[in-house]
This record gives structure tokens, C-alpha cells and sequence, in this order.
């Protein structure tokens, strides 16, 4: 925890909503988010709860706003001037979206990967070792445990380990998206964000991502935006379905596609819209 | 005959007439610029000999060569280039990373354009009234600062563009790992379109080898090798200039020559543009 201003009333606010959580609080909290891209109003009111140590799956039409809801939880969409984001993420009792929340720091702790795979133009070791020399200062020896046990961690390792000085783009799609998985932990980040990450892969590569995801659910809190249902139902504890910007429906997976409360999930799940 | 098939027929017969006027144009275009390269190639192939690159330029009626001429030439480009290459680079990430959007970004890539289509003798006025005149002499830096008012504007608008070529998932991968913009840009961005932004370079320097208009004022001549920058130098296009204009059969042969040894080398530039960026592409393939 770092040191709380005194005159700071958000922090302090968030104090006493992670004091007053139970005790396995949930990682991050969402509270009354609104998203906006210029004048459209993408996001309404979300709010709800990701447990750590799960996958968290949200799911709904395009455009429903699944895509935007997750890059908030790293600020990734700061990048474009005309997007801004109101209300509470609490991540480990601290409000991220608090403009004082250093951005690296949330970054380095709240890991993201890509619809596409985009490996750096460098090595495949260059790739993983960039984003950890930034952040912290390894000797040689160290570094390489690090690189192996990110690329293992990915299920790389085995497909890699010779040729660790290779040019990253010389690598196929599903190994690809591997890497950029690799170099997301690496950081040891505490979430790890995954925006729709088979989508551009075959059958065989999203099995063996999925497989990934979870063995990773040990180590990592997930939220994944998919718009694979199967996929949904297949890797996930919790689901969000979202329609239009507003969160409609929150809870266990396994209830969520077999006795959802509300009609317009309902309706969407067995493929009668979306 | 049907409908359809007439339609058919006479989309033939349209395409078969594009075809032949731009086959046409093609060849008219060609024609000229092979012309161009044959003379050049005929007449300086003929006043091609080692002493071009061992002498410097003759008085009339003595032997001589370009030595002097070739080495100015290099000098002033190279330099040139050490001025306007990194300023282009730095205002082109400028442009295509901080700047994208916004009006005074826009406003000054529009001015940038007005500076790429500025005609060169321009350029070397402003140069001259700026740094000739006060200093009272004719120099090769001043000679070197106008191409470099060239090369600017072409590197800005490759540098912008190539930048602006890489997609924005890998600014928000990199960014998405908690490095800061700056690192993300010359470590990630850069690396990316270096290509790119290589060829433009290359291709800046093809175009400045051949100015002669910005010379005129600037760098001037000199008859004798001299690497002093605060002096008048020789530079190729202004020797061929000299030489071309005069009524000395062997001053012509020299212009030739000069003619030849310039085209060559832009031309070898281009393919070695052409080459880096080829592989750049199979590498990334």
C-alpha cells in the first residue's frame, strides 16, 4: 500500500470500501463506471466484482462495450484524448482511475494481450526482455531464469528454447500470440487482460491458448473478452453479459448459460440475437 | 446475340483501348528517360579515366579532372545530411506521435509541404541572404545548409508517414507494458519503421546530389581541392554547370563525365533504397 495523502478523499474513500470488503475482497471492484469516446456514451453505470484467482469472461454483441470495459482496467485507452472514463476501479483498495494512480505502475501490474499478436521487432528474447528491463534491473543470469520461466509460464518454452535470437515475426500466429502472453507475465503482473485472444488463431492454437488460460488462473486474476461462447462457457468461473453499454447480467459461468435471470441473456445465448 | 454478350464485347473493347493508350503513355515516358541515360552514357563514357577522381578541374587547355568537384560534393551532402536528417526525424515523430491529430500538428505538416515544393534556387536565396552576405563570402557550410532546407521536408513527411504506418496495437502493446511513451517511441516505433525512414533518407540524399540552384549561391566553386568548410568549394553539379557552359571541347567532355559519375551514383542509391526496403519486408514476413 502506498503512503496515503492526508487530505486525500478519494484515497480515503477507497480505504474504507477495501476495509469494510470481506476479507477474500475481491481484486478489482468495478463502481459506477461510465465510459465516453467524445460524446457517445459507451459504458453506463457498470458495476460488479472480479474475484481474484478466477477467469472472468465478458461477453455480449459487438459493440456492446466488452472491449472498452477492459481496457480501462489498464488505462490503455488514455492513449486517444477524446476517450475518458468516470467513476471507481478499485484495485487492491486504490482507485485507478484516479489520475494521481501512476499509469506504469498499474500497467506493470495489470498485464494486457491483444485481439492481434503484435511481437516487437526484435528477438524473441529482446521481446520478453524489454518490457522487464524497464522495470526492474536484472544480471544476465537472472534475466534468462526470467525469459524461461515466462516463455514455460506460455507453454513457449519447449518450441523456442533454441531459438531464443530469432527474429519474433518469424514465429506462427498461435506463437505469436504466445509470446505477447510471455511478455505480459514476465512483469508478474496481478491481472492479466485478455481482449478476444484466439480470434485471429485456428482451432489447434486457441485450444492450446485456452488450455493456458487455465493453468494461468493459478497464478493470475483473468478477465477475458471473447465473443465465443463456447469459449466462454469452456474457460470461464464468471461471466458478465453486457448489451448496449450497460452490464445486464453477473454471475457464475455455469448458471449464466443454463438458467440466466434475465431474458435478453437468455435470448442471446441461444443465439436468438448478437 | 444477346444482351449480356454485347456488354461483354464492349468491355473488351474498352479494356483492350485503356490497355494500348497506357502501354503507350508507358513507352513515351520510357523513351525519354532512356534517351537521357544513353547520351549521358555514350558522351561521358568517352571522358571516363582514372584522372577524373585523381585531378582536380583544369584551367582551360590543361588536363584535368573532378577530384576536387567529387569530394565537395561528398562533403557537402554528407553534411547535409549530419543537419537535416536528424531534425527531419525528430519533427517527423513529433508529427506522427504527439501531433497527430491536433491543429497545430496539421498546420505544420502543411508547411512542411510548402518547404517540399519550394523551388530549390529559393532555398539557396535564403541561404545566401541569411549566412552568404552577412559573412561576406561564399562558404561550403552555407553550401550544405540549403540542401539541408532540402532534405528537411522530405525526411519530416517519410519519418511522419512511416510512423504513422505502424499500427497502433503495437503502441498499445508497448504501452500496455508500463514503459513510457518516449521509450515506447524510440525503442519500439522507430525500430519499426526503420525501414522506412532509411529509404527516405537514402532517397533525400539522391535528390540533393544533383541540386545545382542552391550551390550557385552558396557553396559557389573552386578550381583547387579544398576541404575548409568557411571557403567556396567545388561541388559536381556546379562543375558540369561551369564546364557545360563553356566553349572548351575538353571542359565539355569533363561536364559529361560529371554528368555520368552523378547519374550512377543516384541511381545506385535508389537501388540500395530499394534493396534495404525489400528485405526489411522479407524479414518481417
Amino acid at each position: 500500500m502506498i503512503a496515503i495523502p492526508m487530505n486525500d478523499t478519494a484515497y480515503l474513500r477507497s480505504e474504507v470500501l477495501a476495509a469494510t470488503a470481506l476479507p477474500q475482497a475481491s481484486r478489482i471492484a468495478v463502481r459506477d463506471v461510465d465510459f465516453y469516446y467524445g460524446d457517445f456514451h459507451a459504458l453506463k453505470r457498470i458495476s460488479f466484482e472480479i474475484a481474484p484467482l478466477q477467469v472472468t469472461a465478458l461477453i455480449g454483441p459487438s459493440g456492446c462495450g466488452k472491449s472498452t470495459l477492459l481496457r480501462i482496467f489498464n488505462r490503455i485507452y488514455s492513449v486517444y484524448p477524446k476517450q475518458r472514463a468516470s467513476g471507481e476501479i478499485l484495485l487492491d483498495g486504490e482507485n485507478i482511475l484516479d489520475p494521481r494512480y501512476p499509469i506504469n505502475r498499474l500497467r506493470s501490474k495489470v498485464g494486457m494481450v491483444f485481439q492481434k499478436p503484435v511481437p516487437f521487432p526484435m528477438s524473441i528474447r529482446d521481446n520478453i526482455a524489454w518490457g522487464i528491463r524497464h522495470h526492474e534491473k536484472l544480471g544476465r543470469g537472472e534475466m534468462e531464469a526470467r525469459i524461461e520461466q515466462a516463455l514455460s509460464s506460455a507453454a513457449l518454452w519447449d518450441e523456442v528454447k533454441d531459438k531464443l535470437g530469432q527474429n519474433a515475426l518469424s514465429l506462427s500466429g498461435g506463437q505469436q500470440q504466445r509470446l505477447c502472453i510471455a511478455r505480459a507475465i514476465a512483469l508478474k503482473p496481478e491481472v492479466l487482460l485478455l481482449d478476444e485472444p484466439t480470434s485471429a488463431l485456428d482451432p489447434i492454437a486457441t485450444g492450446r491458448i485456452e488450455q493456458l488460460i487455465e493453468e494461468l488462473k493459478r497464478d493470475y486474476t483473468i478477465v477475458i473478452v471473447t465473443h465465443n461462447m463456447q469459449q466462454a462457457a469452456r474457460v470461464s468461473d464468471k461471466t458478465a453479459f453486457m448489451y448496449l453499454g450497460e452490464l445486464i447480467e453477473f454471475g457464475d459461468t455455469e448458471r449464466i448459460f443454463t438458467k440466466p435471470d434475465k431474458q435478453q441473456t437468455e435470448d442471446y445465448i441461444s443465439g436468438r440475437f448478437g | 446475340m444477346n444482351i449480356s454478350e454485347k456488354l461483354y464485347r464492349r468491355r473488351r473493347l474498352r479494356n483492350a483501348a485503356a490497355l494500348a493508350l497506357s502501354g503507350c503513355a508507358t513507352v513515351f515516358g520510357l523513351f525519354w528517360l532512356l534517351w537521357i541515360l544513353w547520351t549521358t552514357l555514350v558522351n561521358g563514357a568517352h571522358a571516363l579515366n582514372p584522372a577524373l577522381f585523381t585531378h582536380s578541374t583544369p584551367p582551360p587547355g590543361e588536363s584535368g579532372g573532378l577530384a576536387n568537384a567529387l569530394f565537395g560534393s561528398l562533403l557537402i551532402s554528407a553534411l547535409a545530411l549530419a543537419i537535416g536528417a536528424p531534425i527531419g526525424v525528430l519533427a517527423g515523430t513529433w508529427l506522427a506521435e504527439y501531433a497527430r491529430r491536433g491543429r497545430l500538428g496539421e498546420f505544420i505538416r502543411f508547411l512542411n509541404d510548402i518547404l517540399l515544393s519550394a523551388p530549390s534556387i529559393v532555398l539557396g536565396l535564403f541561404v545566401y541572404a541569411l549566412v552568404v552576405k552577412p559573412a561576406g563570402h561564399f562558404s561550403a557550410f552555407a553550401g550544405a545548409l540549403a540542401l539541408a532546407l532540402i532534405v528537411l521536408p522530405i525526411v519530416v513527411r517519410t519519418c511522419d508517414e512511416m510512423l504513422q504506418l505502424v499500427p497502433n496495437a503495437m503502441r498499445e502493446a508497448a504501452l500496455s507494458l508500463g514503459v513510457p511513451q518516449w521509450k515506447v517511441t524510440v525503442q519500439i516505433l522507430w525500430r519499426s519503421a526503420r525501414p522506412g525512414i532509411v529509404t527516405g533518407i537514402l532517397l533525400a540524399l539522391a535528390r540533393i546530389s544533383g541540386e545545382t540552384a542552391p550551390l550557385l549561391f552558396t557553396a559557389l566553386n573552386n578550381q583547387y581541392w579544398t576541404a575548409k568548410l568557411d571557403a567556396p568549394m567545388a561541388s559536381v553539379p556546379v562543375a558540369i554547370f561551369q564546364f557545360a557552359m563553356s566553349p572548351y571541347e575538353d571542359w565539355h567532355a569533363l561536364a559529361w563525365a560529371g554528368a555520368l559519375v552523378v547519374t550512377v551514383f543516384v541511381l545506385l542509391l535508389s537501388l540500395a533504397a530499394r534493396w534495404y526496403l525489400r528485405r526489411a519486408h522479407v524479414a518481417h514476413d
